[in-house]
This record gives structure tokens, sequence and C-alpha cells, in this order.
């Protein structure tokens, strides 16, 4: 859409601004033949299209890339089609008026393929240089440096020569040095463009100097090898960092997954095999919440995950309080039974999750702010596992406050370390008893809203992540949220530092087998609880 | 962990036992002149995700046929159980079908594990299973039906498309590490190296099963791929293991433009869960689209929407085998005039039913069947495009590109009845049986 906007505004200043390399040739036959075309004579069709220099011909180029070019059955000619309330609605090609609405079953849409779109790419950003708009030539200087051809090399010439912007500059000449490279240019230009796409850095510029060196004239074979090689070299240290960057991320979706457990098994000493549907119910939470805010209030998406987040403490812990309340509170002192039990639980809540919504996943979207990534130095940060690591840090901080400084922390200490001394304080334990589950089962809602935007929302979601929370908590060490914290982050970096050398299956395994070992060693975990309360 | 899965079993297997109980109770009141039919698909655990929509398919596909009229002038009467995603549970299950319920053939099983657990059921009581999942070849039992897509009718078709259509030069296999990826990523690198793909050229990597922190195996198909040659990555992901897969991919900023990737495990169904805006152009290789063009498959359409109840619900392509392999069988007993194992595995061998993509699937004599494959691009609305369609694919059990099992065939016909002939020695036997 915005594009479309973008294009419409371009089409609008075009006619002011003098167009480039116009070959006065009619672009309309061109476009109406794409209407019989198949994928290669589609590819001719962009090129000649292109070749008009006719900047009026981009929203069509838009249109058929987005899969929104239509031809009419009756007289096969083309339109742009926009999906309205009525229909379709078709706009002519090239003046952009609308050629009013129609029926599905009257046109046919033509077919784009992932060629096409690379070629449209390549021939609109040739267009585009020369646009009004910065986003745009910015855009179309993008486009041609991901697609070099020598065709584009003299309108990215002439583009530069006007070009102000010094962003825009830059880009441009690295776009231009790319093309320089696969043209038939003099060796010392070349040099030149080696250069530049060497100070470009990064994947795109070695797969750029890689797909070259084949062809490449021999007297510059050498500086291609050391400009590959340098690259190369700075690729591997980033690759270090971003490992370690990968396995905090890692840790920290165990975090998430095992600190509702912290609670619950580390600190009150139940085993709770239902805890990963905690965090399943989390994540429907989340479900339950966007499909409201789809139907009621679309203005709000990007706030969903916020709305979520209480809705799913409130909602779990209820269900934990409802579990412990009927359930655990019977079976204390007998860890045996309560492991049985509260499997049973984990099944029951499976299956009723699975009749209410059905066995198959759940779309949970992703908020715009949790979609796409950002450049640091030589590797790539996605949004959305940012801001989970933040997410869980704030969690585990949070709790740790609460733990340590809050009346209700303090009793909960006190009934978990000696719990007839705490009673006979006048602490109503068995009330504590239930908040403490109904808490640790809140925050595991918590981390499943997190975990939604990075996992399947299925009912099976929480299966998956069972096994690592134990891990997570009795390597940190049983009772200690510090231990927790620790663990996950260890364990998550030195999995992704396994998986790139042994795979992520040996990997997996070799981590578990290390925790066993670690464990024969150190039963109690990283940070062992000393003193009284360990034998209680 | 042990102690908790044997203690978790016995729980499953007293529940097991009372829903054991009634459906035996239920089948002992049902009438004499029915004819009855097994669905064995999981409707709990992990497979459940997967298999109870081919349940329900299979429960649609008996109402219709009861309302033609039946089977030689009886109703069929679907006998459901659910194997629970437990392996040797499908063989349990098996046969109680076949002894306890006596039905006449059996429609199930969406994993090779599954399949393998239950074949010498199906083998030892001479019964029939229709199975109606792609697979990865490398089998063929007197007693079972493949409707779904052998290797040569997904995997090759798929990876010729990439090197023909999109340039690739340049592959990366990726799949989750069980037997179907690990021997469909063999038939490949033994076909690519065939076509003259060198061997430093392919990538060949595994993840367990429910992976889904993939930044990693990402970053190294990235890094992969920028070597300067065109790249694409054959998929074998299973299914829950996709969604944070191709999350992943377009968090990273990976188009299909760059880097395309082509599914054989990711239809409809599982983009029902996903925002595919940003894998548009992504590719998967079945024999059925839901986007297919055909009045039959408008008309199928139509059906399941009204018999789920629900608009939003998919059809994808196991679901058309199960289609396929009901209607052969249903052809196949009209023919023989008998639901006598015997007398309908003669019958069905070259037995002609419409498949949902506008043409007609043959049963063929190495129980495989004969249909088209499909091309297709995923699109913003969670739908594929279809591509590229070819002519109709014999499925090949015995891979020919296998040193193991390239002079295999199958022949299921009389005199040869051989599942496993090999025509360099001209006996039967061998590999695989």
């Amino acid at each position: 859409m915005l594009i479309r906007i973008i294009s419409l505004i371009f089409i609008i200043l075009s006619f002011a601004a003098p167009a480039f390399a116009q070959s006065g040739t009619d672009p309309k036959p061109l476009i109406d033949a794409l209407a019989k075309a198949d994928f290669a004579e589609a590819e001719t069709l962009i090129g000649q299209i292109a070749a008009t220099g006719d900047p009026k011909v981009v929203p069509a180029l838009d249109a058929f890339s987005e899969g929104d070019l239509y031809f009419r059955k009756s007289d096969s000619a083309v339109f742009i089609g926009k999906t309205g309330d009525a229909g379709l609605e078709l706009i002519d090609p090239l003046t952009g008026a609308s050629a009013g609405p129609t029926s599905k079953s009257a046109v046919t849409k033509i077919r784009v393929n992932n060629n096409l779109r690379r070629v449209i790419d390549a021939a609109k950003g040739g267009l585009t240089l020369m646009s009004p708009d910065r986003g745009v030539r910015l855009a179309a200087a993008d486009a041609v440096l991901a697609s070099p051809s020598p065709e584009n090399l003299a309108l990215v010439e002439a583009a530069l020569a006007k070009e102000t912007d010094s962003e825009v500059k830059a880009r441009m000449q690295e776009a231009r040095a790319v093309s320089v490279l696969s043209s038939d240019r003099s060796v010392d230009e070349k040099r030149d463009a080696i250069k530049t796409i060497k100070s470009l850095g990064g994947r795109n510029a070695l797969g750029i100097l890689n797909s070259v060196s084949s062809s490449i004239d021999p007297s510059l074979k050498s500086d291609l090898d050391s400009a590959i090689g340098s690259i190369e070299a700075e690729q591997q240290l980033w690759d270090m960092v971003q490992n370690v960057w990968y396995g905090l991320s890692l840790g920290s979706v165990l975090l998430l997954a095992a600190i509702g457990l912290a609670i619950t098994f580390g600190v009150m000493g139940i085993i709770n095999m239902a805890h990963g549907e905690m965090v399943m119910l989390g994540a429907y939470s989340t479900f339950m919440v966007q499909e409201v805010i789809r139907t009621h209030a679309p203005g709000l998406f990007d706030w969903s995950l916020a709305i979520a987040l209480p809705v799913a403490f409130l909602v779990t812990g209820a269900v934990g309080f409802v579990i412990e309340r009927c359930v655990i509170r019977f079976l204390y002192g007998r860890p045996l039974e309560t492991l049985l039990a509260t499997w049973g639980v984990s099944l029951i809540l499976q299956q009723t999750i699975r009749s209410i919504f059905g066995p198959t996943n759940q779309e949970v979207g992703n908020p715009s702010w949790m979609s796409g990534s950002f450049p640091v130095g030589g590797m790539t940060i996605t949004w959305n596992r940012m801001w989970i690591l933040v997410f869980s840090l704030t969690i585990f901080f949070t709790l740790l406050v609460v733990m340590k400084k809050s009346a209700y922390g303090l009793n909960m200490r006190a009934v978990t370390q000696n719990r007839r001394m705490a009673s006979s304080m006048g602490i109503r334990t068995p009330w504590v008893d239930a908040l403490t589950f109904a808490l640790g089962s809140g925050i595991a809602g918590i981390a499943g809203v997190a975990l939604s935007q990075i996992d399947n929302v299925s009912p099976n979601l929480g299966q998956s992540y069972i096994i690592d929370s134990f891990m997570v908590v009795v390597f940190g060490g049983v009772g200690n949220l510090w231990g927790t914290l620790v663990g996950a982050l260890s364990l998550g970096v030195l999995n992704k530092f396994l998986e790139p050398s042994v795979g992520a299956v040996l990997g997996k395994i070799l981590v578990l087998v290390l925790i066993i070992l670690f464990i024969q060693k150190r039963p109690r975990g990283l940070f062992a609880l000393k003193g009284r309360a360990v034998e209680a | 962990m042990t102690f908790t899965s044997s203690i978790g079993a016995k729980f499953c297997g007293a529940l097991l036992a009372a829903v054991m109980s009634t459906t035996a109770l239920s089948g002992a009141f049902a009438a004499d002149d029915t004819i009855k039919v097994g669905v064995l698909h999981s409707l709990s655990g992990t497979m459940a995700i997967s298999e109870t929509t081919l349940k329900d398919v299979m429960l649609m596909l008996i109402d219709e046929q009861n309302k033609k009229g039946g089977l030689l002038g009886k109703k069929l009467e679907a006998v459901v159980v659910d194997p629970a995603s437990d392996w040797p549970l499908f063989a349990e299950k098996a046969r109680q079908l076949i002894s306890q319920d006596k039905v006449a053939a059996v429609f199930g099983c969406w994993t090779s594990s599954s399949r393998k657990s239950v074949l010498p059921v199906f083998e030892e009581l001479n019964s029939i299973l229709f199975y109606p999942v792609q697979y990865e070849g490398e089998e063929s039992s007197r007693n079972i039906f493949y409707t779904g897509a052998a290797p040569n009718q997904q995997a090759i078709p798929a990876v010729d498309y990439l090197a023909e259509t999109e340039g690739v030069k340049r592959w990366v296999l990726e799949g989750t590490d069980y037997v179907y990826p690990q021997t469909t990523n063999k038939i490949l690198k033994a076909y690519l190296m065939s076509k003259g793909v060198a061997e430093s050229d392919i990538m060949i990597n595994y993840t367990p099963f429910g992976f889904s922190d993939w930044q990693t195996e990402v970053s190294k198909i990235k890094a992969f791929g920028s070597a300067g040659k065109k790249t694409a990555v054959v998929s074998t992901i299973n299914g829950d293991a996709n969604v944070p897969f191709y999350k992943e991919l377009g968090n990273q900023g990976i188009k299909a433009k760059d880097i395309p990737v082509v599914a054989f495990s990711v239809g409809e169904e599982e983009l029902a869960g996903l925002d595919t805006k940003p894998l548009v152009g992504h590719l998967a290789a079945w024999n059925y689209f839901q986007s297919v063009d055909a009045p039959i498959n408008a008309e199928f359409i139509k059906e399941w929407k009204a018999f789920t109840k629900n608009p939003k619900r998919v059809t994808n392509d196991p679901m058309e085998a199960a289609y396929i392999g009901f209607n052969a069988w249903v052809k196949a007993v009209e023919a023989a005039g008998t639901t006598k194992t015997d007398a309908v595995l003669d019958s069905i061998i070259g037995v002609s039913v419409p498949n949902l993509s506008g043409g007609y699937s043959t049963v063929m004599p190495n129980h495989h069947i004969t249909k088209p494959v499909l091309i297709g691009e995923i699109q913003a609305d969670g739908q594929f495009d279809i591509v590229q369609q070819t002519a109709q694919v014999v499925g090949d059990e015995w891979s020919d590109y296998l040193p193991d099992s390239k002079n295999l065939i199958s022949d299921w016909r009389k005199p040869m009845s051989c599942g496993n002939f090999n025509v360099a020695t001209g006996k039967c036997g061998g590999k695989g049986m």
C-alpha cells in the first residue's frame, strides 16, 4: 500500500522531472503483452518495458511483483487490481485512472515467480534512481546493488552526477562499483570498485566478490583475493560475537521458560510436570487477546503483547491457584505422587486446549516493533530476540525484588525455609503455598506471551520446554534464582558454541551429557543452597 | 525420565483400555449389514496436529459414500481409534481393528515410524492399509498402498525446478533428524551429484524434532549462500519446527528472491499458524494445492468447509491422497464384488480415479499411484500460487539414485508378486523387505 502511494506521488512528480533515457517507445503494448506471456517471455518484456525509460511504468511493475496485475478475460487488457469491498477494483496500469470494479472471475491474475521479482527489482532500480523522493532513490540504489547489471551502470552514473544527499550518494557509489565489476570497464576502474566493495564489508559484499572471481581479469585476481580474505577474516570475528549473542538469546528463552519453575520446583520443591502447560496457557491467552483486538480494535495491535501480559499472568495464576488448592496441597512431601498428579494435570490441560481450539497451530502475530532486524557491524540482530532478552531479564529482576524486598516474599522464604517456625509466627502457610504456586504459574504464563512470538502456539507448546526448564533449574541449583539466571545463560552460550561445529543434534546431546557429568560432581547444581533449608 | 514415561505410559494405558472397551462395545452393537472401515490416526499427542484433519476427511468421505447409497448395497461404518502418537500403540490398534472390529480396510498413519510399526501386522493378518502421506520410499508391501508422494513425485521435480528456473547452483539440504529427511537427502545428494553439482556445493544439516532456536542455522545458510553462486534451501523440516524456522528467515531478512526455500512438509495447514507476508515466494512441492483451479477441487473444498462447519478450514495434499486412496478402494471393491483382501488386492491394480488437480490417478502394480507434481510459491494469504505443474509421474518406490535400490522393482501382480525384485540378479528378494 505504502509503496503504491509513494509510487503514485512519484508519478505525479515525475511529470515535472526530466525523464532519463527516454527512448520514446510506448510501454502500453508491452504491458498488455504480459497477459499472454509465459515466465521466459515476461522476463524479456520486463527488460523492454524498463528500456522505454518511462517512469510511468513503475506502478505496473510494482503491481506485477506483488501479484496484483490482472488481465481481463474478455479483451486481454492488463490492469492493476486492488481488492476492495466490491470484489476487485481495476486501475489502468499507466495512467492510474480507475476502470471500475469487477468480479474476480472476469479477470485472471498474471503469474509471477521469484525470478521475475528479481528482474523487476533490478529494472525498477534503474528507473527510480532519479526519483525526487530520497527514500525511493535509496531503495533504487539498494536494488541495483542487489542485482548488478551492465545496463544499470549508465543509469547509476547519471544519477550519481545529480545526487546531492551524502547517504544516497554513498549507496550509489557502492551500487556503481558492483555494476562496474560485472561490466567491461577498464582494469583500473574495476580495481577501485573492488576497494569500494571491500569497504562495504559483510556477507553481501562477499557474495558479490565471490561471484566474479572466476571471470575476473587475471591482473585483478590478487586484489580480489585479498579483498575476499580481509572480509572473511572480519566476518569470522563477527561470527564469534554473533555466537555469544545467539547464546545469550537462547539463554534468555531458557530463562523465561525456567523462571516460573525456579519458584514452583526450586523454592517450593514441587515436581511440577504441568509447568509447560502454564507456558502454553499464557501463549493461548495472547492469542485470545489478539483475536479480540483484531475484531474490535485493530489499531491497538501493536499494544497486544502489553495487554496480554497481565491477562496471561492472571489466567495462568488462577489456574495455578486452583491446581494447588485442588491437587497439590494434598500431596506435599510425596514427590512421586506429585509428579504423577501434575503429569495427569498436564495431559488434561493439553487435551482441553485441543478440544477448545483444535489441534492446529494458532496464528499469533508479531507487532511491528518485534519484526525484522537491525545490523550491528557484521552481524544482524533480530528485534524479537532482543526484546525477549530484555523482557526475560526484566522479569527476573522484578521477581528478585519481590522475593527479597516485599513482605510477601519474606513470608514465602520463611515458609520454605522452616514451615513450622513460620506457622508459629502467625503466617498462614497454606495461603502462602497457594499464592507462591500461583505466582510461579503466572510467571510461566508471562513467559508464554513472549514465547508465542518465536514458537508455535499449539497444545504441544509446553512439552518442548519442560525438559529444558528442569535442566536449567537443576543445573543452576535448586532454590536459587541467581543459579537459574547463570544456568540458563551459560547453557545457552555453550549450546550455541557447540552448534556451528558439531551440529544442532549432537550439540544438544553433548550439552545433556555435560550436565549429567556436572551433576555427578555437584549434585546441588552451580549455586547450592547451604544451611538447614537443604535438609528440610 | 524412563521413570516418568513408564508411569505416563501406564496411565495412558489405563485410559486407552477404557477407550478400547467402549469402542469394542459399540462394535458389538453395530448391525451386521455394514462394511467397517478402520481410521487409524492420532487424535492426541504430538501428531494430532496433522492427523486429526485426516480423520475428519475420512469421516466426510465415508459419509458421502453412504449418501450415495453405500458400497455393495451396504452402509459404510467408520471405526475410529486413537493411537495417540505412540508408534507401538499403532500396531496394537491396527491389530484390534483387523481382528476384533473386522474392518475391510484401514486408512491411516502419518509418520514413517508408525507405518513401519503396523506393516508386519497388516502382512500377518492380511488386511489393507492406505497410507496418505509423502514418504521416503524404499519400501513396498503387498498389503499397503502408498497414495502420498514418493521422492520422485516431490523432491526431485522440486530440485529440477529450482535448477532450471532459478538457476540454483548451491544447495542446502536442511532437515529434521529422522528417517524421512535422511533418506530423501541421501537420494537428493546422489541425484544432484549425478547432475554435476560438486560435493562442496551441497550442505546437509539436521536439527532435532521441535527445534525452535534457528538463529545459528539461518546464519549458517546465509554464510553458505555468500559464495557467489545462486543458493537454495531444500527443507525436509518436520511440521512443528517450521514456524520458528520461517519466522527466523523472515526476521533475518532472507527473502525468497535471495535464497529461496522449497519445503516438502509445509502445506496450507502448516501456514495457517503463520503470518506469510515475509515468506512470499518461498516454495513448496506437492501433488495438490488448495489453489488448484479445477471444478472438482472447488466442489471438494466446499464440501470440506460445510462438513467441518468452518469456512476458514484449508485443504492440503495428504487430504487429496486420502481422497484418492478411499475412492480407489471403493472402485476396487465394486469391481471385485467383495471386500475380501485378496480379491481387492487383485482388482485395485490399474484402477483409475479422479484426483483433485483435474486429472486421474491410477493405482500402479507397485502399490504407488500416478499423479502430477505441482510447485507452488507461498502467497500473502497463506495459499500457494502454482508456478509449475508436471505431467503424471509414477511413484517410484525404490530410488534409481541409491546404489542399494537402483536394481530393485516392485510388481504385486501375479505371477511376479514381489515387492523387491532385483532386475540384475533376476530374483525376488534382497535389500529392504
